[in-house]
């Protein structure tokens, strides 16, 4: 099942000084593969943000911002999909802007806030949206769900009252073979009325709410 | 599950360091944007580097500031204008209020590429420096293993798997063909030079400028004319004062999709509205952005109809879309006449 090449290597990311890039460097220089195959299975430090805490994690270099979710950090509400940037299914907030984590590479989230679907919620509390999309039979088989809640999340965090033009142009990316998309589109206003009537921004309680980033600076 | 291979990372830390990053590494050096191209690409196996450049962390390389748009070498900073860092992503460049209106075909190409959270991650030098595409390019590695290669991605045993012909050297688009096929698929790319942009290019030994139209050529392999150890760090656009500027895109669908076919269209006109300039370009119809030469018609004229049809049509012949991406070739071909034409009717419609 896991396609890890032989003879590859992995170094981590973001500590390097000059000489020390030198000193990683020069072995790809010196030939590819062969030269660097002592660092085959070599992992990366990395620490991040992820749903208001703060994660230490060692990961295998060659991994994506999924990967290290899923099965790092064993948070699999995001999904796999095409693995290709083609269907949204893996979308998640990284500093609270939709991107999919199929294509981030680990090692370039480094000090990342990432928010994932099970960051919404608030324990067993859903989100308003989550609400909503359980109300309005917004989910079928379910599997494009978390990619469109985090997007549409994001775009009700900035923009609190959307139109249904700009709801259907910020899940534009997201596939979804179920529902037609129109529950969902409803799901979403549906929230952005309940929210609005809120305290605008982020939904109650969660997790990595504005509110809270104050304690994580000092993390 | 379709994992990428193993690579080194190097987090680049300023545009010199990036580019000493590339040269020690040679040919077995890429450089990371936002990764929109290059992971789907290395999970595919068709671009496996061992040493991955990320340009992520070099501030100099993001954001758009007014000023450097002048023509020529030097890289010095004339009045009007705009200067785009290469890393500055596509939903940055298309909601920039600088890029907005004055110079609006940059800013429907950027807002029309792929889909909300690409543009969230896609910067504009990536997409400019995008691999060309093909419907026997990207695929998985077992599927082009199938048809026995092709010369773009001969596979890591060089092409010579079981059976004939020889994929290693094939293009599957046009068998008797010495060369690839492969489509320029950038959106930005026809619209930046139908707006008359320049790009700057930096390397360890120091940096030039050229129009952005030189940055390629026709080879669906050697698309680029960028040389080892260079990297794109900068766009500029000259003064948008007096020009109006469209970009029409043809796809399956209004998102995801990439270009099977995309026209720029500038014009500038004079005081008693004229044409004094004019510019198209097409995108996703050959290897390469193909600049329509008889644009150049339309100056003196007030774009009739009958001012455009001739290079609509001309447009037309130039194109080549072979069958390698979606739709029929011949209904492409086809939409090359109407989309340019349409493109100039809006400059011409549009109150400025």
């Amino acid at each position: 099942m896991k396609q890890t090449p032989k003879g590859a290597r992995t170094r981590a990311a973001g500590k390097g000084t000059g000489a020390a890039r030198r000193k990683t460097a020069r072995p790809a220089a010196g030939g590819g593969a062969a030269s660097g195959g002592a660092e085959a299975g070599a992992r990366v430090r990395l620490s991040l943000t992820v749903n208001g805490e703060p994660r230490e994690v060692l990961v295998e270099g060659y991994k994506t911002l999924l990967e290290l979710l899923r099965e790092d950090l064993g948070l699999t509400g995001t999904k796999h999909g095409c693995e290709l940037g083609e269907c949204g299914a893996c979308a998640v907030l990284v500093e609270g802007e939709p991107v999919l984590s199929c294509l981030r590479l680990a090692v370039e989230c480094e000090g990342a806030r990432v928010t994932t679907v099970e960051g919404l919620a608030h324990g067993p509390d859903l989100s308003p949206l989550q609400r909503a999309f359980a109300d309005k039979g917004a989910a079928q088989c379910g599997y494009c769900t978390p990619g469109i809640l985090v997007t549409a999340q994001a775009l009700l965090d900035r923009t609190p009252r959307p139109t249904r033009e700009q709801i259907a142009a910020a899940l534009s990316g997201n596939l979804c073979r179920c529902t037609g998309y129109l529950q969902i589109i409803e799901a979403v206003e549906a929230a952005a009325g309940t929210q609005a009537q809120g305290r605008g921004g982020a939904p109650d309680g969660r997790r990595d709410a504005p509110v809270q980033r104050r304690s994580e600076a000092g993390a | 599950m379709m994992r990428a291979p193993d690579f080194r990372y190097y987090a680049a830390r300023s545009v010199r360091d990036a580019a000493a990053a590339l040269e020690d590494g040679g040919n077995a050096a890429m450089l990371l944007a936002g990764g929109t191209d290059l992971v789907p690409n290395m999970k595919r196996r068709t671009q496996t580097p061992a040493l991955v450049i990320g340009l992520r962390g070099i501030g100099e390389l993001r954001g758009v500031r007014a000023g450097g748009g002048g023509g020529g070498g030097g890289g010095g900073r004339r009045a009007g204008g705009l200067t785009l860092g290469a890393c500055t992503t596509l939903a940055e460049v298309a909601a920039a209020p600088a890029v907005g209106r004055r110079y609006r075909a940059l800013a429907l190409a950027a807002g029309q590429v792929a889909t909300p959270q690409l543009r969230n991650m896609g910067t504009l030098g990536g997409n400019l420096c995008l691999d060309t595409r093909c419907t026997y390019y990207d695929q998985s590695e077992e599927w082009r293993r199938a048809i026995n290669w092709c010369m773009k991605a001969p596979g890591s045993n060089g092409g010579h798997a079981c059976g004939t012909p020889d994929g290693a050297s094939l293009c599957w688009v046009a068998t008797s063909s010495p060369r690839c096929w492969a489509v320029s698929s950038t959106d930005t790319a026809p619209a930046l030079i139908a707006l008359g942009a320049t790009v700057t290019l930096a390397r360890v030994a120091g940096r030039r400028r050229l129009p952005l139209e030189k940055l390629y050529r026709d080879d669906g392999m050697a698309y680029l004319t960028r040389e080892p150890g260079e990297i794109l760090t900068a766009v500029h656009l000259p003064a948008a004062a007096g020009w109006r500027s469209t970009y029409w895109k043809l796809r399956r669908r209004g998102s995801f999709d990439f270009p099977v076919l995309g026209v720029a269209a500038a014009v500038r006109f004079a005081t008693g509205g004229a044409v004094a300039d004019a510019r198209v370009v097409l995108g996703a119809v050959a290897s390469r952005p193909l600049v329509v030469p008889e644009a150049a018609t339309l100056a003196g004229s007030r774009l009739t109809d009958e001012a455009i049809e001739p290079v609509a049509e001309a447009a037309a012949a130039l194109a080549t879309p072979l069958d390698n991406t979606d739709f029929a070739l011949a209904w492409r071909k086809k939409m090359v006449r109407h989309y340019v034409a349409g493109a100039l009717r809006e400059l011409r419609d549009t109150p400025s």
